[in-house]
């Protein structure tokens, strides 16, 4: 069975999840604080040479991160993976310590002993934990939801993956797990349609990844991926029917990486015409049409807060470049505690 | 009631588990069959009854999931104890064992703790073939962030394991299989065995032998031995082999100038290189004599009853080796 896809929503209907002119403005201006981020990143890679080591951007699934992480509470509990500054932005981390971090200095979230893969790892912000290993960090969501479900605690753990991680074994074992626990679980895949340089159709037996995972009696909902107001009701309903039944919900988001699978990697494996189509849907340029046929801004104001978010990202760099490493001796107060 | 009990091994496992879950809520114990089943060496027994189904948590066969999920549990608060049932087990989850629970600290700049207690158990001697009798303590030499508790005895079993729970770091607790129906001496009153602490079994002035688990027994029964012939051997029990207390095993060797590691993973490689190297860079020039390390031959575990046990060490083979120095 084909699930539903949630896509195209109508203002009348998005409206009614009290997404106002001033809510929607600062949901793009985070999806613009990630784009501008990333390409920042990007330079500080390939152009300056400044930053080294793998590094994996978020280009082209903002509306993901932001949709699913503003519909949610502050408190809800994160779980993501190495592809996590869209994350780490979206749950509201400084820019300025997550930029830190991917420098490797000390006053970066982790003090630069995480680096980019884990660069969203900020307990401060109910960001618990980021993973570099594909798929398992969804058991460890489910043991973490369990905590809250055990605790009495009236909060979720949203647990962010890509396309590759559904054929791990930690994937199955953990749906599993979450469905039998019925444990307040939001499971998001982010399918990118790639695994590193593999196409979805290439590895996955299953008709859809979220057919896979309602195979787990779990509730699943296919998302247009690049709209962020499907994004951010999916997120929202799938909010409620957790709350209320305690249990987890499974929303597989259907979205596109603009870059390749790692910041070194020009995406060759891609056909040139699938590319393009997807450039078309960019998720920022989908949010701004939106906007401005709204009249909820105009291109004069968007190139201003673009002038701003980009001053932004430029002090985030400065303050990376100012700030110390730690001293190799603090190295072993730091293995065991 | 005297100052101790006779208690089994897995008995004084179960008492430390109940101990620590009366004493603290937040200890929560998952695993295959440590629940309706009671644990498939009983360790678990009654406490299902005793702390009910959202403490006791039977798991599906999902060895990624239960240490994942455990982690998952320590980060959100709570103090699991998560069973693995045969440590050959372990290498289905050792990405969530050694590249998640231990670097997590580490990582996450000092951030995250993750006190989790992956408990486990090897099977040699048992009859249990290749893949049920794995023992390989010395590949978690290499996973800085996780400590490793190897208790010989029901006394330690009782001790180290509820040290274990009141840590905040992860640790693997391997059993002895072989050990648990064995019995010993237990205190009644409560009493913690510290993690990183050797323990002197046995003084002498000859030979200073450390042992771990099982091989504690032999060396203690070999000592008996030896020491009918004039050679006094002094036992070690580091009883952890992450920490390992360096401090008294040389401390002995300062004294003893002489030195075997009797344990039962094969010796290439094993935890008799680590010590014996680590003693050459410490001790050299207390040593009178060549180290030697006892340990199984560098083959898997055969299955026939007669067969394992000549791959296994015993007191005969640390009395022939250790005779071999005088």
């Amino acid at each position: 069975m084909e699930l539903k896809m949630i896509k195209n929503i109508e203002p009348r209907e998005f409206e009614k999840y009290e997404l106002n002119r001033d809510r929607l403005l600062r949901l793009y201006r985070k999806m613009l604080e990630i784009r501008r981020f990333e390409e920042k990143v990007e330079e500080l890679f390939l152009v300056k040479g400044i930053l080294s080591g793998p590094s994996h951007l978020y280009l082209g699934q903002e509306a993901i991160a932001v949709g699913v992480l503003s519909a949610l509470k502050d408190e809800a509990l994160m779980v993501t993976t190495y592809r996590c500054h869209g994350h780490a932005l979206a749950k509201g981390i400084d820019m300025n310590l997550l930029m830190a971090e991917l420098f490797g200095k000390s006053t970066g979230t982790c003090k630069g002993l995480g680096g980019s893969m884990h660069a969203s790892i900020y307990p401060e912000k109910g960001s618990i934990y980021a993973t570099a290993i594909v798929g398992s960090g969804i058991p460890i969501a489910v043991g973490l939801a369990y905590s809250l479900k055990h605790q009495g605690k009236d909060n979720l753990v949203v647990c962010f993956f890509g396309d590759g991680a559904v054929n791990t074994g930690a994937f199955h074992e953990g749906l599993n797990l979450a469905a039998l626990w019925k444990v307040p679980l939001l499971l998001v895949c982010e399918n990118n349609l790639y695994a590193m340089g593999t196409k979805v159709e290439r590895a996955l037996s299953s008709k859809s990844i979220a057919d896979r995972a309602a195979s787990y009696n779990i509730e699943s909902f296919v998302v247009d991926g690049n709209d962020i107001l499907s994004v951010y009701i999916a997120t929202k309903k799938a909010e409620k029917l957790i709350k209320e039944g305690i249990t987890p919900v499974f929303l597989e988001c259907r979205t596109y990486r603009m870059k390749g699978h790692g910041v070194y990697d020009k995406a060759e494996y891609r056909p040139k015409g699938e590319v393009e189509e997807w450039l078309k849907r960019d998720p920022l340029i989908l949010f701004e049409e939106k906007l401005i046929s709204l009249n909820y801004i105009n291109k004069d104001e968007l190139k201003r807060m673009d002038e701003e978010v980009k001053r932004e990202v430029e002090g985030s760099v400065i303050f990376a470049m100012n700030s110390p490493i730690l001293d190799f001796e603090e190295l072993k107060n730091h293995v065991y505690g | 009631m005297g100052d101790v009990m006779e208690l089994t091994y897995a008995e004084a496992l179960r008492e430390a588990l109940r101990e620590e879950m009366i004493r603290d809520e937040r200890v929560i114990i998952l695993g295959e069959e440590v629940g309706v089943f009671g644990g498939a060496y009983k360790v678990t027994r009654g406490l299902l009854e005793e702390f009910g189904s959202k403490r006791v948590i039977d798991t599906p066969i999902s060895e990624i999931a239960i240490v994942g999920s455990a982690i998952g549990m320590a980060l959100g608060g709570l103090k699991p104890v998560a069973e693995i049932m045969y440590m050959d087990f372990l290498t289905i989850c050792l990405d969530q064992l050694i590249t998640q629970a231990s670097k997590a600290r580490f990582m996450s700049g000092g951030k995250l703790k993750v006190p989790m207690v992956v408990r486990t158990q090897y099977s040699l001697g048992r009859i249990h073939g290749s893949q049920h009798s794995q023992f390989f303590p010395s590949w978690f030499l290499q996973a800085p962030g996780l400590y490793l508790a190897l208790p010989s005895n029901p006394k330690d079993a009782k001790g180290l394991l509820k040290a274990s729970i009141r840590e905040n770091n992860p640790i693997l607790f391997v059993e002895c299989g072989v050990l648990y129906r064995s019995k010993g001496e237990v205190p009644n009153e409560e009493y913690l065995t510290p993690l990183g602490k050797a323990e002197i079994r046995r003084k002498g002035e000859d030979i200073t032998i450390v042992a771990f688990s099982r091989c504690v027994n032999e060396a203690l029964k070999a000592s008996e031995e030896l020491s009918k012939e004039g050679i006094e051997a002094e036992v070690i029990d580091p009883k952890t082999l992450i920490p390992l207390d360096k401090e008294t095993i040389l401390s002995s060797i300062k004294k003893t100038g002489r030195l075997l590691i009797v344990s039962d993973d094969i010796k290439l490689g094993g935890i008799g290189a680590e010590i014996s190297s680590m003693v050459v860079e410490e001790a050299f020039d207390y040593l009178d004599a060549p180290i030697i390390r006892i340990g199984a031959p560098f083959i898997p575990v055969p299955f026939s009853q007669k067969l394992e046990q000549e791959y296994m060490p015993n007191a005969d083979k640390i009395v022939r080796e250790v005779k071999r120095l005088w």
